[in-house]
């Protein structure tokens, strides 16, 4: 099953995009954990473009596609245009140093690596493609 | 998008969170939060049963005030988290870095021991 939800790049977008993730992902018997982790990755990984990429402008957008069930698990497919922001290539800050520097940014993308099975950065000419793939039994 | 509500009972200044903290809300838990260390509020609880979502940008304001709370020797505590919020923490481990308990009323006892 195939969702997908093109919204403007605005940090008030944010809940609207856990509601689509939440409303998609309710709908296959997963668990309320389960399905919150993902929204949560995904609030991450839209809330890092948003802000970084696109500068908070609404009249710039993103595009999130859900295939539920493809591969034994869920695919998320974040589709932006511009430059791009491969998450493989973060290198992520220890939780320690973060505390230590009393640094209030940096923990996202790690909980995205920590709670999702695989994470791809696909760039096409200006069509940036963040695929996030979780394994787990769809009933 | 979120509702911080602080009182004083006692000795203990309680910060009641309702609603989400996220990218877009985070910036009013930092202020409540560096508002009770201005004031040199020696006990502050965390009161997070109406607490319906966090992301990184919530969790990022608690973790940045851990070393000023050792420092100013305060006693926070965090409680009332619903299952998915406490995994959340769990997942970064800030359950162990943070004291959380399960109900007000436990962590009112562990603020009236220390």
């Amino acid at each position: 099953m195939k969702y997908n939800r093109k919204v403007p790049c605005t940090k008030e977008q944010l809940k609207e995009i856990r509601g689509f993730v939440n409303n998609s992902l309710g709908q296959h018997g997963l668990s309320d954990v389960d399905i919150s982790a993902m929204v949560l990755a995904i609030d991450e990984v839209c809330a890092n473009l948003i802000i970084h990429s696109h500068h908070c402008n609404p009249k710039e957008h993103i595009e999130i596609i859900i295939n539920v069930g493809l591969h034994d698990g869920v695919e998320f497919r974040i589709v932006d245009e511009g430059v791009g922001f491969d998450i493989n290539e973060y290198d992520e800050p220890s939780i320690d140093d973060l505390i230590k520097s009393k640094r209030k940014g940096g923990i996202g993308l790690i909980l995205v690596k920590k709670i999702m099975d695989d994470i791809d950065f696909i760039k096409i000419k200006n069509k940036n493609t963040c695929r996030l793939f979780k394994k787990i039994d769809i009933s | 998008m979120v509702d911080i509500k602080t009182i004083k009972e006692g000795d203990i200044l309680m910060m009641n969170i309702v609603g989400d903290v996220d990218a877009s809300s985070s910036i009013e838990l930092d202020t409540a939060l560096q508002g009770a260390i201005d004031s040199k509020e020696e006990k502050i609880l965390v009161d997070c049963s109406n607490l319906n979502y966090i992301s990184s940008a919530g969790l990022g304001v608690f973790m940045s005030y851990i070393q000023d709370i050792k420092a100013n020797d305060i006693k926070m505590v965090i409680c009332g988290l619903n299952e998915k919020v406490h995994n959340v923490f769990e997942i970064l481990g800030l359950h162990q870095l943070l004291t959380i308990k399960s109900t007000v009323t436990e962590a009112k006892e562990y603020l009236s021991e220390v």
